[in-house]
């Protein structure tokens, strides 16, 4: 008998969202799903190498998180090797996130990062890192600057968060724990957005981890921990709303564990072998779109006409994404060892 | 600045830093209320506070991440490894963040970071503590390795370390910190990838760094008793190495010797050795002689730490028999 984790649970009826907020929510999550479906089409064509992690079934935390909570291309997002969708929901361009995947000269790391280093100054994306874990302290670094712009230059405008998203796996590795430590003894504004979904690529997370419950390890660190159902993009988006707050009022960082799980494989090249036929169709029931969509049509906030145009809006763009990944130029074999250096 | 003691060069450095940009601050282990193991940031943090002069956990990998973190959004991080050897816990943050994120990133984010503290081999401190880390760090694409040797270099190469704008990892050694120098009263600033002509001279060409150059030294005076003048260049910048000066003094000498702390296998010397091969090989009249620590953890014993690392006696006995075409 397949035993889950009770979700926790999250009652939609005192939730505060507009017609607007609803449809950006599902707009964004489609978006998630439609470009990790088309990037698994063009590996198996051919057009994209490499290790490339899906993010499908997890779009509630990053659109929850990202658009729910955070002002995309102002507050800070960092992500690991699974970071197409964050990439997106922080502003990356779908253009630019695909043609990175294609290796080309107009992909947001000019070529040179790949499936697992989306990078984009400008919207605030901090990267892709491909070791597990890695990513933790340097997101609590970007938090750092925020506190120090506003404390030692005195600029009042800083009052940048950041979010830092990383799995279940991560959370058994040291940079994790000795960051929480720094980041609540300096009280920075940052979010741990851990994607529990259940899995370190074949290593299921009770066999990992002495306690299972990861929100709980905030409290030795004197920080603010929270369980969420990571299915429900309303119930990701009030902790988020929540944490954000309490970032910029000073009060420091918080723990958000997220139950979630990925529709698909570790990344494209595992057969997926090991997770059962009854996990799995336990978790696809719960798809995170689907119930967006429901409680908006419920609501009368959305018509299934209005998804349906959003559906298309956004094959669109993806297309458009493909399209524009295709005809774009290779990196410049003479600019090969650009970027290596700050003057290059 | 008058006579003044080789850590308070440094902190002079730090100190005239943080005082003109207000981005650059400084972490790591011990720094503040205690000062730094080596006192190189002594009172710094009652002149600038305690975010400035950050004392952290004992957690190399993650402050280190930290610090790249808080470069890429703007600020100017020097993280002081309380011994550089520690840094072996931060080797991931410093070669795939620091050395290779802006490559990777496309050029989205510049890291202008300086990691630096007590290296090499001190006074029968043991193996874990006597680490010869620069030839560990040479092979990561995007770090600039400099080692300072004098009171005067000290000073003048970590400003500029601290003004670049890429990750500059900077050796100092732990038996140099007392060194006494005379410095200049105004500001100076060393260029990082220069190599430093110490002596002029025609027989060979001598290239050290960091504590060897004074064990070179002190092999002068008895080598020019034996009628022998060697160039002696200290080649601070360990990456990228200063191809210029370097091939100018082979050009001249035709005979080169290495003389460094690291070790052999794999070492700076065998980079620059490798180096002339490929450039200079017709400019030499004999094979290129590496004087470099044994291939062994340094150990705690005084004669046989002593036995580890290169003396000036060895270097004068190899000079000789190099010029005197013996080799
Ligand atoms: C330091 C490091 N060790 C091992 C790996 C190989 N690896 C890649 S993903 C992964 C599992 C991580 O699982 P989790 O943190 O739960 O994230 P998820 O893949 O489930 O999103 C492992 C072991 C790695 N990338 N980095
Ligand atoms: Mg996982």
């Amino acid at each position: 008998m397949l035993q889950e984790r009770p979700l926790p649970t999250f009652s939609p009826a005192a939730v505060q969202l507009s017609r607007e907020e609803g449809l950006a929510l599902y707009e964004d999550m489609v978006l998630g799903r439609i470009f990790e479906d088309k990037c698994a089409e063009m590996y198996y064509r051919g057009k994209m190498f490499g290790f490339v992690h899906l993010y499908n079934g997890q779009e509630a935390v990053a659109s929850g998180v990202i658009r729910g909570a955070l002002r995309p291309g102002v507050d800070y997002v960092c992500s690991t090797y699974r970071d197409h969708v964050h990439a997106l929901s922080a502003g990356v361009p779908a253009r630019e996130v695909m043609a990175e995947l294609f290796g080309k000269a107009t992909g947001c790391s000019k070529g040179r990062g790949g499936s697992m280093h989306m990078f984009s100054a400008k919207h605030r994306l901090l990267g892709g890192y491909a070791f597990v874990a890695e990513g933790i302290p340097v997101a609590a670094g970007a938090a750092f600057q925020t506190k120090y712009r506003r404390e030692v230059l005195g600029d009042t405008t800083a009052d940048e968060v950041t979010a830092c998203f990383f799995g279940d796996g991560a959370c058994n590795n040291g940079q994790f724990f000795e960051t929480l430590n720094m980041a609540a003894l300096w009280k920075l504004p940052i979010l741990f957005v851990v994607e529990n979904n259940k899995w370190a690529i074949g290593m299921a997370h009770e066999r990992a981890t002495s306690d299972p419950h990861i929100y709980k390890k905030a409290s030795v660190f004197n920080m603010v921990g929270v369980e969420v159902d990571g299915m429900d993009v309303l119930a990701v988006r009030e902790v988020a709303q929540t944490a954000v707050a309490r970032a910029r009022a000073g009060e420091g960082p918080t723990l958000i564990e997220a139950l979630t799980y990925r529709f698909r494989g570790h990344s494209l090249a595992d057969p997926d072998e090991l997770r059962s036929k009854e996990e799995k169709e336990f978790w696809l029931s719960r798809d995170p779109i689907k119930r967006l969509g429901s409680y908006l049509l419920e609501q009368d906030l959305a018509t299934n006409q209005d998804l349906k145009t959003i559906d298309q809006k956004i094959k669109q763009v993806v297309e458009d994404a493909v399209t524009f990944a295709e005809q774009s130029p290779e990196p410049d074999p003479r600019e090969l060892r650009r970027y290596i250096f700050a003057e290059d | 600045m008058a006579e003044t003691v080789f850590f308070n060069a440094l902190r002079a450095a730090i100190d005239e830093e943080m005082a003109r940009d207000a981005t650059v601050f400084v972490l790591g282990e011990d720094v503040g209320h205690y000062g730094g193991s080596y006192k190189v940031t002594k009172n710094l943090y009652q002149k600038y506070g305690e975010l400035r002069v950050l004392d952290t956990p004992i957690a190399e990998n993650s402050f280190t991440g930290m610090a790249i973190g808080a470069a890429m959004t703007g600020l100017r991080p020097i993280i002081e490894g309380m011994n550089m050897g520690f840094l072996l816990l931060a080797f991931n943050q410093i070669a795939n963040n620091a050395g290779m994120l802006r490559y990777t990133s496309g050029g989205n984010f510049q890291i202008p970071l300086v990691i630096r503290g007590p290296g090499g081999v001190g006074r029968q401190l043991g193996a874990e503590h006597s680490q010869r880390l620069e030839a560990y760090f040479q092979a990561v694409p995007g770090l600039k390795i400099v080692a300072c040797s004098t009171p005067y270099n000290a000073k003048g190469l970590l400003k500029s370390a601290i003004r670049d704008n890429n990750p500059v990892l900077f050796f100092e050694h732990v038996l140099l910190y007392n060194l006494k120098e005379d410095l200049p009263e105004e500001e100076y600033l060393l260029p990082l990838d220069k190599a430093e002509l110490v002596q002029t001279g025609k027989d060979v060409t001598i290239l050290t760094y960091s504590r060897m150059r004074h064990h070179v030294l002190q092999a002068l005076p008895e080598l020019r008793q034996r009628g022998i003048q060697p160039e002696i260049i200290d080649l601070i910048s360990l990456r990228p190495l200063d191809w210029d000066t370097i091939s100018a003094s082979v050009r001249k000498t035709h005979r080169v010797m290495i003389v460094e702390e690291c070790m052999k296998t794999g070492g700076i010397g065998a980079e620059v050795t490798a180096g002339i091969m490929e450039r200079l090989f017709d400019e030499l009249d004999a094979p290129v002689v590496r004087l470099s620590s044994q291939d062994i953890p340094t150990p705690y014993n005084g004669t046989l730490e002593r036995l580890t690392v290169v003396q000036p006696e060895q270097i004068v006995s190899t000079v000789a028999d190099l010029v005197a075409k013996k080799i």
